[in-house]
């Protein structure tokens, strides 16, 4: 029986469940105490830092380290030549390289060794004075660049998969991905209005203000501790012990707090290196990025171009629609174009399209998830043509949307049947949001943008302690990015029956709790949360037989309600969990239960978002005046966290939109990898984010609950977009819309109706 | 390289501590002091992360030399509540949600304070430029916002 | 039965078929199966492949129980962030 088929899963009302309670770690949070990755000192730490290639392709002919390992205070250098030959899978064999260099460097900022020393001063001198010898090479940066007829190959022999007949020849497209129905040209020939535009957005980083940061002590038995922030510690230990070759059971991670992640902490970059380092050193070793080294050598999201055409009738409906999309890989394989593919038109009923996705490696740092991997850039595209569309047929922009909405049992352009979704259910929300009628001013506009994200299950493992108090120990192995013990403490509450206060949620090692897959995909309060519960429920028929036991009478005739078992017919005194707990010895021993899962019933998310955004005819800059965002969030357990989830993927949107990108020169380094020059939103660039929760329950969770982390950040691209384009008349297509570039519109450009 | 003493008052107490010349007092507070809830997101003056209060005004501690700090008054975010009593901006910031990761708040906290010493009675642009200096990635600014002009609210009617 | 449709990319094993009616009860036996028609197909679908069965998209599937009636897609394994 899975926990949704269980009865008790509808409970009538609840007392815990959407409450606002103070988050467990708060108090650390307030008051300096919690410790992220950088603060942890141990006796006799040495300080790391690392070599990386200031090309943007090179063949690595030599690295001398001789007169590095000579300077006083240098107690370890590791290469490439330190680590295993990389093995598994390619993916993972990728990983490898990624994280040390072998042959080739493929991007700036690619690491080339690394320095353990008694300081962080002597270890960057040693960086200086390591020896490497490069042949540089031509370097390609853009998707254009890469596809094209004798492009200078990043990867020999790289043959495209998705082809059919597989190609003969290498290139740098490592993958292609076709999604289709129906018949495109009668999808064309039933629309009155064709809209064809290509549009482009540049890479873009997570921009977690915690530099990754790892610490790992290595011990003469062979064994590793590793205090280390991401956004999940079981992965950390898997993806480390394949790039050192060692079992993962060698390896302890113990997580630190986690300044932000956004799936940009969902791998290593640091820990196999450290682990290395102090191995050889025989010491603690701490190694913490600059804030350059993040931007230039951690995934950022990819870059994307996308071309669009697509068609509707006079009568509003979406006939066809066409698309060519290829994103920027980074140096190896994978970026998020298959979900970019299959998100692009999941909110739509569109009878006749084709989606044909290319990834494709470029001389820039691996791109990794960030929130809703995939899905901006081609919700960009989708978004901004929709819009236009409606604007050219002369129909209310979410009418038009609501024409074409998916609903429950509409098959998905990605296949299968939409289960329960909520996706008209956000766009009625903000049709009659009054936001949505309200006067806009002088070189204003008005912008609307929907997004679907999948959201994820996967592999969680929770404990439940009952401590001898009666009070509740919830052990997980997730890590709290943005409140998630607070929903793991409001559901174990719910589920115990007893005060929020009296349930502590831990964060556990990987020595201390089972496999916890990352904190990702939005999955934690569905996935962790269902363990929880799952525990949870196991720890309560423990607690009805303790009482059986205790009054002499049948289970069956015991009932678990508020907190405290009660007899059916009322001929005993209820016992309180408290109570049950103080008699343990008496009636088994502690009270305990674990639970594990691959979770199920994952319920999709989508977001529809509504934007002001004044546009200075001046100097082409914007400002965003009023944004509300309706998102179907299934049930809210701690809704201050939901807001904030919603809130802040808006805004990393917005930033996308309007400021930030990637910078390169012609030698294919990046000239702006700082928070000065990569310019994130401040308070001052933003108004108040109205965040309205939509709750369409998930019949696949216990409470309701579906992933909330990501689909925030798919509307906002096209919605300020949409926006400017109202306020500007031009169509823009191609971000961030910088003063620069909507100055150049303004005055270059052609006005549209 | 011959290091120099260092005698400050950080968060009320009398503390000294050994630096180089070239060190920063965000090193020197975390490494030498151990005021760990004092973070660094860049090191180059452009998150906020580090922001203390240096002889009462809001600074980044990354951007300060450790010598410059010589008989100076620092404050960190472990030097804001009263003990056990916390000030209310950190009730505030925990009553309003306006944290996720928690990377930031310190910095915000000790930008917010110097704000709101200055100016108790701030609208809510005065908050949004007040603390542009400080970044955040989780919130979007909302909650942190309402949060400061909550406790600003809380902290005028406490003096009335 | 259950009724397996295949992704465009999946078409050219196929023979160009969308979809096929095929008697298996559960994951394993429906890629045995397929793999017998359509040679290469269960390797083709080892690796980075989710299992979507009446809608419910299912990561790591290989023993799922498929109920009769069911359909059956065969998707690209999904990164969170």
């Amino acid at each position: 029986m899975t926990i949704a088929d269980d009865p008790a899963t509808t409970l009538p009302g609840y007392k815990w469940v959407g409450t606002r309670p103070i988050r467990p770690d708060g108090f650390d949070k307030v008051t300096g105490r919690a410790r992220f990755g950088a603060d942890l000192t141990l006796a006799g730490m040495l300080e790391g830092a690392v070599l990386r290639s200031p090309h943007a392709h090179a063949r690595i002919v030599s690295i001398d380290t001789t007169k590095a390992l000579a300077l006083p205070g240098v107690k370890a250098i590791v290469t490439g030549a330190d680590f295993p030959e990389p093995a598994g899978n390619p993916t993972d064999q990728d990983m490898c390289r990624n994280a040390m260099a072998r042959e080739k460097v493929l991007y700036e900022g690619h690491v080339v060794a690394a320095v353990a020393a008694t300081s962080k001063r002597i270890a960057r001198k040693a960086l200086d004075a390591i020896e490497v010898q490069y042949e540089v090479l031509p370097h390609v940066m853009t998707v254009d660049e890469a596809m094209a007829p004798g492009a200078v190959l990043l990867h020999d022999g790289m043959i495209t998969k998705g082809m059919d007949p597989a190609p003969t020849e290498p290139s740098n497209v490592a993958s292609r991905v076709v999604y289709q129905r129906g018949e495109l040209d009668k999808g064309f020939a039933d629309a009155d209005v064709i809209v064809e535009r290509t549009f482009t957005t540049k890479p873009v980083h997570q921009g977690y203000i915690e530099p990754h940061a790892a610490v790992a002590d290595t011990t003469p038995d062979g064994r590793s501790t590793v205090w280390c922030s991401s956004q999940g510690h079981f992965a950390m230990r898997a993806y480390s012990a394949k790039v050192l070759g060692w079992d993962p059971s060698r390896l302890k991670v113990i997580p630190a707090e986690i300044g932000g992640g956004f799936g940009g902490k969902t791998t290593i970059y640091l820990e196999p290196l450290a682990v290395r380092l102090s191995q050889k050193a025989g010491r603690p070793v701490r190694m913490v990025m600059d804030r350059d080294e993040v931007f230039m050598a951690t995934g950022p999201a990819s870059a994307s171009k996308v071309t669009i055409k697509m068609g509707a009738n006079k009568a509003g409906e979406i006939t066809a629609a066409e698309l060519w999309m290829a994103y920027e890989a980074g140096a190896y394989p994978g970026s998020a174009i298959g979900a970019g593919s299959m998100t692009a038109l999941a909110p739509y009923n569109i009878p006749h399209f084709i989606i044909e996705g290319f990834d494709v490696v470029v001389n820039k740092p691996r791109v990794y998830s960030y929130r809703a991997p995939g899905a901006p850039q081609s919700a960009f595209a989708v978004e901004s043509v929709v819009d236009e569309l409606a604007h050219k047929l002369g129909i209310d922009p979410i009418d038009f949307r609501l024409q074409n909405a998916v609903e429950e049992g509409m098959q998905a352009p990605y296949g299968p049947k939409y289960q329960k979704i909520g996706f008209k259910e956000t766009l009625e929300a903000i049709k009659h949001h009054p936001h949505y009628s309200a006067p806009l001013g002088p070189n204003q506009g008005r912008g609307v943008a929907a997004g679907f994200w999948f959201n994820a299950g996967m592999n969680s493992s929770a404990v439940v302690h009952i401590n001898e108090d009666g009070n509740a120990t919830v052990v997980t192995g997730s890590p709290d990015i943005g409140g998630s013990r607070a929903s793991m403490a409001l559901m174990a509450a719910e589920e115990l029956g007893i005060d929020y206060n009296r349930v502590r949620p831990v964060v556990a090692d990987t020595e201390q709790v089972g496999f916890n897959d990352v904190t990702g995909g939005s999955r934690v309060t569905l996935a962790t949360g269902a363990a929880v519960v799952d525990a949870c429920r196991k720890v309560i028929a423990d607690l009805r037989a303790r009482a059986a036991k205790t009054w002499d009478v049948p289970v069956e005739q015991v009932e678990w309600v508020d907190g405290q078992a009660q007899h059916v017919d009322g001929s005993q005194p209820p016992l309180s969990l408290a109570a049950i707990a103080k008699g343990w010895a008496r009636t088994g021993g502690p009270i305990s239960a674990a639970a594990t899962l691959n979770a199920r019933g994952v319920g999709a998310g989508f977001s529809t978002q509504l934007v002001d955004v004044e546009v200075d005819p001046e100097t082409g800059h914007t400002s965003v005046v009023r944004y509300t965002t309706a998102q179907d969030a299934g049930r809210a357990i701690h809704p201050s966290y939901v807001e904030g989830q919603l809130q802040g993927g808006v805004v990393q949107g917005i930033g996308w939109a309007l400021n930030e990108e990637y910078i390169y020169n012609a030698d294919g380094k990046m000239d702006n990898p700082s928070f000065l020059d990569y310019r994130i939103p401040v308070a001052s660039d933003l108004p108040m984010i109205d965040a309205v929760i939509v709750e369409v329950p998930n019949p696949g969770h216990p409470y309701g609950v579906r992933g909330v982390g990501e689909v925030g950040i798919v509307p906002p691209l096209a919605a300020v977009a949409n926006a400017v384009a109202a306020a500007t008349h031009r169509r823009f297509t191609d971000l961030p819309l910088s003063p620069p570039r909507v100055l150049d519109g303004i005055l270059n450009g052609t006005e549209e109706s | 390289m011959a290091r120099r003493l260092i005698n400050c008052v950080v968060n009320g107490d009398e503390t000294d501590f050994l630096c180089e010349d070239g060190d920063s007092l965000l090193d020197s507070l975390r490494n030498e002091v151990g005021l760990t809830g004092v973070k660094e997101g860049c090191g180059t003056g452009d998150c906020g992360a580090c922001s203390v209060l240096l002889n009462g005004r809001v600074t980044c501690s990354c951007l300060v030399f450790s010598p410059e700090a010589d008989g100076a008054t620092i404050t960190t975010v472990e030097g804001l509540a009263d003990g056990d009593h916390l000030h209310p901006l950190q009730e505030c910031f925990l009553e309003g949600a306006a944290l996720q990761c928690g990377i930031c708040t310190p910095g915000f906290l000790v930008a917010a304070k110097a704000l709101l010493d200055a100016n108790p009675n701030p609208t809510e642009s005065e908050v949004r430029y007040g603390l542009a200096g400080n970044l955040c990635r989780c919130t979007g600014y909302d909650k942190i916002v309402r949060a400061v002009l909550e406790a600003a609210a809380q902290m005028r009617e406490a003096n009335v | 039965m259950v009724r397996v449709f295949f992704s465009a990319g999946l078409r050219n094993l196929t023979g160009g078929a969308a979809n096929i009616e095929v008697e298996a009860g559960t994951v394993k036996r429906l890629l045995a199966e397929l793999d017998a028609r359509y040679p290469g197909m269960a390797e083709r679908l080892s690796e980075g492949t989710a299992v979507a069965i009446n809608g419910e998209i299912i990561n790591d599937a290989l023993y799922e129980p498929i109920p009769d009636g069911a359909e059956v897609h065969f998707l690209e394994a999904l990164k969170g962030g």
